[in-house]
């Protein structure tokens, strides 16, 4: 049996571990594009700011790790993938044959329509090469915009305030992180933001960038212009399916699965940022793009394709984020949802904002700034689908009291295990 | 046989001598605020309730992990930040279900039980018995019997220190 | 070191924060907390100054084991000028806020002047900020403890403040922490309300990491530990009956002053005690006493938890009250209760919450009722004066009332809020204010037990039993027994209470543990931690060091020997029953022996000799 796993990201590394962990003798192949052994996306800020070097952002950190497991790494990238004869083609020019497929390609930074993004000096943050390429052009003085204030965009935003940059961060929404805050808790982002002396435009796009005697100009909305030594561009991800066309494997915004995370092709697979797979919270399929759904996908995907049954209950959208030292985290349906209620404490004083959502006396999201402690508890609570009881009203009046809600409502405090 | 943290909260005063002992043990500082083991107080009920990791056997921390700094210690059955690897990225901490993965923004880090190497400070420090190292096959069934009985009280409760060998306190 | 090496001055007048390094020449000489914060309070402040005015300062203290794993170190003080008595005033208190405050770095906080508007201190470590109470301004301490959690978003913040008794110029009100924890005596908490200053909330995420010899240390609490662990009185009578544990042992010895002390039984106090507060309740089968609960790093858990029946008078239709909370000490159940001659555990309970609520001292509130029961028994004080309610002996209603109007600062409230002696002046009757130095009594009848006689008229501080227990050898036999109404010896051993007491407060500690320990129990544990080589004879040395420095500036205030009395009845009027029926409090025999072995005159002013030996 060969169980062939195309991305070496999360998704494709934890898969191809858990494989091997249930079936000793199976052949596992990873075939990832880029010349790094597997590594971690998540790891890049903290390259970015010196705290680590190359080696500390590997998903794995033994030498022979891979090797010692009986995984082959493949570098290459996969042309074009063949269901019916289960077979891929290389880029490379040769070909693979498998009996499983894992398609975990992930994601790539979206090209946003803008004329002049193509320039000299336009860079994507997301893959080692190009932190590369921006730590060598962050010197202290240099002009950067960063366009979009998304996830990626926020937490690189710390490492290039260090290095001495003169920052402009543009985004197109009303706020910063909007797919993760609201407007408040946004706001307060921005405020942190500019507050540490970075210079934040929100609701302004960027209409095109113009090269301009070896630098840019970067023409704004709001009818500003600024100059630029580079423009880094974050303004969201897509999954990597382009190769998956005329296969036969059904796309949507990213690869369509069941719950057992299979393809519309038997055998084929798809995990992690590529993956359309089941929301906890709506039920509903959609590309979360975040690294514990990865590492879950990575997992069930796996089961199934050693020959285990495992359903895939639906992963909870959540992220954590540091923005330049202030952490915000989300949680399911943090924005609300339909006759729910809600309840909210903001502190802009002292950048501290905590918001839950409820449905009936059920948890269904939650979004915070400044909250670190036992902050895991707020996925806990979603996940078990924890009845609050009396705890619910207590927590519209104080919502910090969610470790308190957790331990009433589900103790016999102590042996705790096994609630989700 | 691997042993568990065994917590009952009832017998719990509140007194966060654990939380020192926890505190001491890894930061080297008397300091309740980085101690891995948290006591809740539910001051409206007069109640306590020591909780901290209880190494489950899920591990979302350890599989949420981007980097592979948390890892299992084979012999206690510990999942254990390796503090050399982590990036402080925080993943684990909102992966964590029981929300005892915390992050010290002092040292960038995560932190998390690792039961001292299987000799857990929490529990030598704790002086009314509520927090014991026992063998890890006691369920929480007959805890969950007591918890539901206690919900009634009829009678007062209270603690008393619980007779101990001294311990002593080894700190490497 | 187990100090932070670093104090906060705040000046409330303009505002300003700064920073400074402790005087670590004074630490050696007075340790801590008690004796460290009265140092600088007699270094800085004008002992003829107006309490309440500007001029005075405001200190709160930790010890150098506060927030250490010793156990019970978890207490801080509050020092400043007594309003009540006039005199110096250091009131202590457990909880967590002072192991937070140290936390947070910080052996001490001044503050200094007076604020223009309310205002709180809020201290997260390094970052300390003045911020705007208007909100909670007015609110009780119960109240503004949640408003603040909330605004702060975070549970783990500890505050110390002050309820609406402070604002309104209650002249016993106390700081509260955590809820129901309290520096309790002397009107300290009136002193912060008078500048302005409605809380001090803090977050520590330091914590104490500079013990000298760390090792040694938790060797030497876990030894405390064990011995604490091992004692009748802090292994078991405290954490099951609390300070209750006295109630019936001090009624028997005829000790328990009833009805403004005219009596010396209580025939309620069965129906008060801790073993009462176990019993379920006629009404609803359920006890009074929830559980008992610790302060930081204790491991007696003294502390008492109560429920009062939701049916209960006091509190049908008020379901705020229908929680768990700080419950009776034996202080407060008999000063509400005996000294009241109300016998309603479930009454005096809930007048022990609203003590909580609004901070106030309940010892001397409940004395001061007790002597507004006895002015309205005899006519002076009438229906007029008191809004309608009878104010009688045993009445639970008045009791009742009387909290509540002190703590709202309305009607007969100001009255009793004027505390005993105030009061019986305002009356014309000051021979039933039963103070000493204008500080309402505690517990213990000086007739049934004569070194308290001695202790309570020479307190630094006015009557009180926590500047030199004697009860602990004159009825519980520790360390060892004397005989209660013998006068011999008292001198010398309420010197001795006294000094040991000053050293148990200067250190982060509890004194409850002296029912276990003594000095040699506690100079290991604060010299494995505190640089200076501190053994049981430089603790003794200090506590008395510190005695004479506060008994100092009483004299410069203008409180001096003819001040070390007690009220007439106690010395005239004899005890009508138990063991000591017939005897009065034989202070006049006690004093002059008790002046010479202080090496004072026998004026009781501390000599040159004395000072110069104590280095003062």
């Amino acid at each position: 049996m060969h169980h062939v796993i195309i991305g070496a990201g999360p998704a494709g590394v934890v898969a191809a571990e858990h494989i091997r962990r249930l079936d000793a003798d199976a052949k596992i192949s990873i075939i990832g594009d880029e010349p790094e052994p597997p590594y971690s996306r998540m790891a890049i800020p903290y390259f970015l700011i010196k705290q680590i070097d190359e080696k500390g952002t590997h998903l794995r950190k033994g030498a022979d790790h891979f090797a010692g497991l009986g995984i082959d790494l493949v570098q290459d990238r996969v042309a074009t993938v063949d269901a019916a004869g289960k077979q891929l083609s290389l880029a490379g020019g040769g070909s693979v044959a498998f009996d499983r497929l894992l398609i975990a390609t992930g994601s790539s930074p979206a090209t946003p329509p803008v004329p002049g993004v193509e320039s000299q000096g336009v860079y994507n943050c997301w893959t080692l090469e190009d932190a590369r390429n921006i730590v060598s052009l962050c010197q202290p003085g240099n002009r950067v915009v960063l366009m979009g204030a998304g996830f990626i965009g926020c937490i690189i935003l710390e490492a290039l305030a260090s290095s001495g940059v003169d920052l402009t961060v543009v985004e197109m929404e009303n706020r910063m992180v909007p797919r993760m805050m609201n407007e408040a808790s946004g706001g307060l982002i921005k405020a942190w933001c500019e507050h540490k002396g970075v210079r934040v435009h929100t609701s302004t796009k960027v209409e095109a960038i113009e090269a301009s005697g070896g630098a840019l100009n970067v023409v704004l909305s709001n009818a500003e212009t600024a100059g630029a030594d580079m423009v880094i561009s974050a303004t969201g991800v897509r999954s990597n399916i382009g190769f998956l066309e005329g296969s036969g494997i059904d796309t949507d915004h990213g690869i369509l699965v069941d719950t057992h995370l299979e393809t519309s092709q038997p055998g084929i697979y798809a995990a992690g940022d590529v993956c359309q797979g089941k929301d906890f919270s709506t039920g509903e399929y959609s590309v979360q793009a975040i690294q514990p759904t990865a590492a879950d996908h990575g997992r069930i995907a796996a089961s199934n394709m050693a020959g285990m049954s495992q359903v895939h209950q639906g992963s909870v959208n959540m992220n954590v984020l540091d923005t330049m030292g202030l952490i915000s985290s989300s949680f399911g349906m943090w924005m609300g949802v339909d006759g729910g209620e809600s309840t909210e404490l903001n502190d802009p004083g002292g950048f501290k904002y905590l918001n839950l959502q409820f449905a009936d006396d059920l948890l269904v999201g939650a979004s915070s700034l400044g909250l670190t402690d036992n902050v895991g508890v707020l996925r806990g609570l979603i996940q078990s689908r924890t009845r609050l009881g009396e705890w619910k009203d207590r927590l519209i009046q104080d919502p910090t009291r969610i470790m308190e809600a957790y331990l009433a409502r589900t103790q016999a405090v102590g042996f705790n295990a096994y609630v989700v | 046989m691997l042993r568990a943290l065994k917590l009952e909260p009832e017998k719990c005063t509140g007194c966060l001598q654990c939380e020192m002992a926890c505190s001491y043990e890894n930061e080297g500082v008397f300091n309740p605020s980085k101690s891995r083991i948290k006591v809740f107080m539910f001051h409206d009920t007069g109640r306590f309730a020591p909780y901290t990791c209880t190494q489950c056997d899920e591990a979302w921390c350890m599989h949420a992990c981007p980097v592979e700094a948390i890892v299992v210690n084979e012999t206690t059955g510990a999942k254990e930040v390796l503090e050399d690897t982590c990036v402080g990225c925080k993943v684990c901490t909102i992966a964590c279900p029981f929300g005892t993965v915390n992050y010290n923004s002092a040292s960038g880090k995560v932190v998390k039980c690792d039961l001292c190497g299987g000799d857990p400070w929490c529990a030598k420090a704790c002086p009314t018995g509520a927090i014991t190292y026992v063998d890890g096959d006691h369920t929480g069934l007959d805890r969950m019997r007591a918890w539901a009985q206690r919900s009634q009280p009829v009678e007062a409760s209270f603690n008393t220190p619980a007779s101990k060998d001294v311990s002593s306190y080894q700190r490497a | 070191m187990a100090w932070t090496n670093k104090v906060m001055r705040v000046n409330l007048t303009e505002g300003k924060i700064t920073e400074e390094p402790l005087n670590m020449e004074w630490a050696q000489q007075y340790l801590g907390q008690r004796g460290l914060a009265t140092k600088y309070l007699v270094e800085e402040v004008d002992p003829t100054c107006d309490a309440l005015g500007p001029d005075n300062k405001f200190i709160v203290t930790t010890g150098p084991l506060t927030g250490t794993m010793a156990s019970t170190g978890g207490r801080y003080s509050v020092v400043t000028k007594s309003p009540l008595t006039g005199t110096v005033a250091c009131s202590n208190s457990g909880g967590y806020f002072g192991a937070e405050l140290k936390a947070a770095g910080w052996d001490m906080i001044i503050f200094e002047g007076k604020s223009p508007k309310p205002v709180y201190l809020y201290v997260h470590d390094d970052s300390v900020q003045l911020m705007d109470a208007g909100d909670i301004w007015g609110k009780s301490v119960w109240e503004a403890d949640e408003i603040l959690h909330k605004k702060h978003q975070d549970a783990l913040i500890k505050i110390a403040l002050v309820g609406r008794s402070a604002e309104n110029g209650c002249l016993y009100s106390a700081v509260v922490n955590d809820l129901h924890r309290a520096a309790g005596r002397s009107g300290v908490g009136t002193v912060m309300a008078s500048k302005n200053l409605k809380a001090v909330v803090a977050r520590g995420t330091k914590g104490v990491g500079n013990i000298k010899d760390p090792m040694r240390f938790l060797q030497a609490t876990e030894e405390g530990k064990r011995v604490l662990r091992e004692n009748a009185v802090t292994g078991e009578g405290l954490p099951k009956y609390g300070t209750q544990v006295l109630m019936n042992v001090i009624n028997e010895s005829g000790a328990m002053p009833t009805r403004n002390m005219r009596e010396t039984q209580f025939e309620g106090a069965h129906k008060i005690s801790g073993e009462a507060m176990h019993e379920p309740r006629a009404s609803d089968g359920q006890p009074n006493l929830t559980t008992n609960a610790a302060c930081f790093g204790c491991t007696i858990a003294c502390g008492r938890i109560s429920t009062v029946d939701q049916g209960h008078f006091t509190i049908k239709n008020k379901p705020e009250y229908w929680k768990a909370s700080g419950g009776l000490e034996y202080e407060a159940a008999w000063s509400l209760g005996s000294d009241n001659g109300v016998d309603d555990l479930d009454a005096i309970t809930y007048a022990n919450f609203v003590c909580n609520e609004d901070g106030i001292d309940p010892i001397s509130f409940g004395a001061t009722v007790a002597a507004a029961m006895e002015l309205y028994e005899m006519g002076v004080i009438t229906n007029e004066h008191t809004g309608g309610m009878a104010y009688n002996f045993g009445s639970a209603e008045a009791l009742v009332h009387g909290v509540e109007m002190v703590a709202a600062g309305e009607g007969f409230g100001r009255d009793l809020a004027l505390g005993s002696r105030r009061m019986c002046e305002k009356y014309g009757h000051p021979e039933l204010s039963m103070t000493v130095k204008s500080q309402e009594f505690p517990a213990y009848d000086p007739r049934g037990i004569q070194g308290m006689g001695l202790a309570y008229a020479t307190s630094n501080r006015g009557a009180c039993h926590l500047r030199g227990y004697t009860v602990a050898s004159e009825i519980l036999g520790i360390p060892e027994k004397t005989d209660p109404l013998a006068t011999e010896g008292k001198a010398e051993l309420v010197k001795a209470f006294q000094d040991a007491t000053a050293a148990f407060d200067s250190s982060g500690l509890c004194v409850f543990t002296s029912f276990a320990w003594t000095l040699d129990d506690v100079a290991p544990q604060l010299d494995a931690a505190c640089e200076g080589g501190w053994t049981t004879e430089k603790l003794v040395e200090l506590g008395e060091r510190i005695w004479n420095m506060e008994r100092e500036f009483n004299r410069l205030a203008g409180v001096t020997g003819k001040d070390d009395t007690l009220p007439k009845r106690l010395l005239e009027e004899a005890a009508n029953a138990g063991p000591a029926q017939g005897k009065v409090n034989e202070l006049g025999k006690m004093l002059p022996e008790y002046y010479k072995i202080r090496g004072w005159t026998a004026d009781g002013v501390v000599t040159d000799e004395t000072k110069q030996r104590l280095g003062l």
